[in-house]
């Protein structure tokens, strides 16, 4: 299933150097390639998921809301076996996100899940950078107080969120402006680098991607309006759960929507979703992705693009198209990844059955030719590792206590009288 | 004389479509009333004679019938069978290239005790205050008119166990159709089971169902010793409740012993503890279900288990013990890293190939109770047969709910609560064409319909 040009049966793909080299009937296997037999299984694409916070160690730096100068990429954590679980539900990409407490979270990751491999590997090196902006219950911190003591943050409604934003980008644009005068020799002394103001910059400048948390439709249009203000288009509304009402007005603009397929009720802002959400945007020629913004959810995305089929009837393809293609359309990195076409990267996953179908499992997946994810290796190995706990637990020192077993010696941290924290911290903890 | 008739005669018509012209109006205005405070109308449906013919019928109980006709009168399935003579006056379903299921049950839910979870704590009612609620009933929480009940039922779900949580005695469970305007006319069993939160060892971890969700890591043994005194506490709930009950009998026998005034919690505790009615217990992990098990064998209860991660390595216990497990963990991440990626999948396999009585539940609160077919696929997808995958929201969980002498099969006599379906019901591509609850033909309307039909011609 090539998420483009249909399904195509019995046919071979030929994956060299991480690239899809060749797609055809009978394909002759280069010298040294390893040959898979996938005879009656089916090859799709990767799985993107447009909204991720996985391998994260951090995801809001609560204690402001415009917090544009922090990164994703700082807090990547690539041994969360989360990634292993999201590859065998044959996903291969993801946005990595902040949360959405802040009115502007920060800057995203787009990555790879390449498990096992150094984090430097993950993130996408030609992928656009993206922004989290965020409106809404989060936002206004509806449902998380602050400590007693301490002040509220503002904003608390949809009115100071509006107005953050506003602020933040019009400070972003006098920032810019006095770069630009000081390099027209207007002015004498550089402005100071605003490590806060110079990707909102980019956000002006159409070099960084938004993708906006929300949910009710008029908080999303109200960003769509303040995006025609300062002249830059909006990548993706995230969530969207209400973007059915407003879908005209989102087509117009080139906006894409990432959205859950059905989740809803949750919370109130979540009480208008529909599961045909899909099917009205896609009507109206709005780029649809489905995605997860859960560890849990992001393992069976394939049944949450065969509901699209159900609630409205969208076709076979385009379904598929809102886990694989479009989410790489809305992340800039469809040249590479998102489809089974020859020059892209070998990013692909193969199933037992229809991917749509309740019974099928993951069988590989596969980043640039790479394999990251085997069923069958991964049964292996469950029967070796349970071999060597085995062995393990027989060891002495791991023997239970009072069974006779010697006590591992816990080493003693040494006290140091100098230590920073010395005086706020007897534990010991560093 | 007939010009004043005539008079007469547009007055009255004027009434009368003033009359109903003031019903739709009405109509129209409660519709949109409900929808802002959380609650709306949910269509009870249209009782009738009705025949399903020439459809696949999957009876589950038995084998499958190619082509078979289904005759549903008085909220009974009259007849089913391949062969089957049609009476006249009966409203004909054409069957032809869609197949029949039995209404599928969840009976792990908290439906219709909550609307809005997160942030809208007023229309939450899944936790009462106190360790000890026994008397809190989840029957007298349900609101009939909760969105979350068509939305369920229009994917085929037609039953649900919906279930109070929090303390250590929870409440007790009510087992329901997922129809009608009170909930009495939507009950099965009003009141079913008694739900107990099981102590566990709990040091910290990620295993739900329980106590000690939160705080600090704990010590290993300092966590046992916790959970031994919250074992003591519930064991001297029971004992209470048993003095009292002994009390109060020695007393209808005997006027001259002191009187024991009513204690509506130690009163309710009676039919669970005589083991009339069984007691549910949320537990997960091996050694806490263990616990369980030891717990029922010493106060001799009949018992439930709502969740069982681990049941499968405990099966020995729970075969001796008689327990079943509602299964509620497709949905959720194995709680260990080294755990399979497979691992809450496989699980109901193992369930079964140890033996141990087991049903498919989503957990939920109830907006997501709809996925319950899915989640069974799934559990198809990874070791359970496609058959046993079906009984497991359906037959198995009836029998579990002891209501498969009226409910989980397509069986003459049974409750009419069918689903019809272009295809397999587990599968998320399949469309439900007709739902019928307790005979009624339901339709298949939800807030989700309306908010469809009223945005997806907007331009």
């Amino acid at each position: 299933m090539t998420a483009v040009r249909g399904t195509l049966q019995n046919t071979d793909i030929l994956i060299q150097n991480g690239k899809i080299t060749r797609i055809g009937k009978n394909l002759p296997a280069s010298t040294g390639a390893r040959v898979i037999d996938a005879t009656g299984k089916y090859v799709t694409p990767g799985i993107i998921d447009c909204h991720s916070h996985t391998m994260l160690s951090a995801i809001n730096e609560g204690t402001f809301s415009v917090t544009s100068m922090t990164r994703i990429r700082d807090v990547l954590d690539p041994t969360d076996i989360a990634i292993y679980r999201a590859l065998a539900g044959g996903v291969t990409s993801a946005n990595l996100l902040h949360g959405s407490a802040n009115s502007i979270g920060g800057q995203n990751s787009t990555v790879k899940f390449k498990w096992g491999h150094p984090v430097e590997d993950y993130p996408v090196a030609d992928a656009p950078p993206g922004i989290k902006f965020a409106m809404g219950e989060n936002v206004k911190r509806s449902t998380s107080f602050a400590p007693p003591g301490t002040p509220s943050r503002y904003p608390r409604t949809r009115m100071g969120v509006v107005e953050t934003m506003r602020d933040a980008l019009l400070r972003a644009r006098d920032y810019k402006q006095a770069w630009a005068d000081f390099r027209a020799g207007k002015t004498k002394v550089p402005p100071r680098k605003d490590l806060e103001l110079e990707p909102l910059v980019e956000v002006l400048e159409g070099k960084r991607l938004v993708h906006a948390h929300g949910y009710r439709s008029d908080e999303h249009l109200n960003l769509l309006l303040l995006a025609d203000e300062f002249g830059f288009r909006v990548a993706t509304l995230q969530h969207g759960l209400e973007a059915y009402k407003i879908a005209p007005e989102i087509a117009k603009r080139g906006t894409g929507v990432s959205i859950f397929i059905d989740s809803w009720s949750y919370k109130l802002e979540a009480y208008d979703a529909i599961p045909y959400n899909a099917y009205i945007l896609w009507k109206n020629g709005v780029n649809v992705s489905i995605n997860s913004d859960s560890d849990e959810r992001m393992r069976r995305l394939n049944l949450d693009a065969a509901k699209v089929m159900k609630y409205g009837g969208v076709p076979e393809e385009d379904a598929l198209k809102m886990i694989t293609i479009n989410p790489a359309k809305q992340l800039g990195i469809d040249k590479r990844t998102g489809s089974i076409e020859v020059g892209k990267d070998g990013d692909i996953a193969i199933w037992t059955g229809h991917p749509f179908d309740v019974y099928s499992r993951v069988e590989m997946t596969f980043i640039e030719g790479e394999i990251f994810f085997d069923r069958a290796k991964d049964v292996q190995m469950r029967a070796d590792m349970a071999k060597e706990r085995e062995m393990l637990e027989k060891l002495d020192v791991n023997k239970a206590p009072g069974s006779g077993g010697t006590p591992p010696a816990v080493p003693k941290e040494k006290r140091r009288g100098d230590r920073d924290d010395a005086e706020y911290d007897d534990g010991g903890n560093e | 004389m007939s010009s004043r008739f005539k008079v007469q005669s547009s007055k009255l018509l004027n009434q009368f479509l003033y009359l109903c012209l003031s019903v739709v109006i009405c109509g129209s205005i409660s519709s949109i009333q409900a929808q802002n405070d959380g609650s709306e109308q949910n269509q009870t449906g249209r009782a009738g004679t009705f025949t399903i013919i020439g459809a696949r019928i999957v009876t589950v109980s038995g084998p499958t019938i190619e082509s078979g006709t289904i005759i549903i009168q008085n909220g009974k399935i009259a007849v089913v069978g391949a062969n089957v003579s049609i009476p006249g006056g009966v409203e004909r379903i054409d069957g032809k290239g869609l197949t029949v299921f039995p209404g599928m049950i969840d009976a792990g839910t908290n439906l219709g005790l909550a609307e809005i979870t997160q942030g809208v704590n007023a229309s939450v009612d899944v936790s009462e205050i106190g360790t000890m609620n026994a008397n809190a009933k989840a029957i007298k929480g349900i609101n009939p008119h909760s969105s979350h009940v068509s939305i369920a039922r229009v994917n085929g779900i037609t039953t649900v166990l919906s279930y109070p949580t929090g303390g250590i005695i929870a409440g007790q469970a009510a087992v329901i159709n997922l129809n009608g305007s009170t909930q009495d006319e939507m009950a099965v069993i009003r009141e079913f089971g008694l739900v107990i939160n099981f102590p566990r060892v709990a040091t910290g971890g990620g295993f739900g169902g329980g106590f000690g969700q939160g705080g600090p890591p704990l010590d290993f043994n300092e966590a046992v010793k916790r959970r031994d005194a919250q074992i003591d506490e519930l064991k001297k709930m029971f004992r209470g409740a048993e003095n009292y009950l002994r009390a109060r009998d020695a007393y209808a026998k005997d006027k001259t012993l002191p009187y024991t005034a009513t204690d509506l919690k130690n009163e309710a505790m009676a039919p669970f503890i005589r083991g009339e009615k069984p007691v549910i217990f949320t537990a997960e992990r091996e050694r806490d279900i263990r616990g369980v098990a030891k717990f029922v064998a010493e106060m001799k209860l009949k018992a439930i288990i709502i969740g069982g991660q681990e049941a499968w390595k405990a099966a020995d216990d729970l075969k001796k013990n008689n327990i079943p497990v509602v299964y509620t963990n497709i949905y959720s991440l194995p709680v260990r890293d080294g755990d399979p990626y497979d691992f809450l999948f496989e699980a109901p396999a193992k369930m079964l190939a140890a033996g141990v009585k087991f049903c498919i539940s989503t957990g939920d609160n109830g907006q997501e109770v709809r996925d319950l077919p899915y989640q069974a696929g799934i559990a198809g997808a990874f070791g359970l047969s496609r058959e046993d995958a079906l009984k497991s929201v359906t037959l198995y969980a009836a029998q579990i709910l002891g209501i498969d002498a009226q409910l989980g099969s397509i069986d003459a006599g049974k409750i009419a609560n069918i689903v019809v379906t272009d295809g397999d019901i587990l599968e998320p591509r399949t469309n439900v064409k007709y739902v019928f609850i307790n005979g009624r033909m339901i339709p298949l309307t939800s807030r989700h319909t309306r908010l469809f039909d009223s945005f997806k011609d907007r331009k």
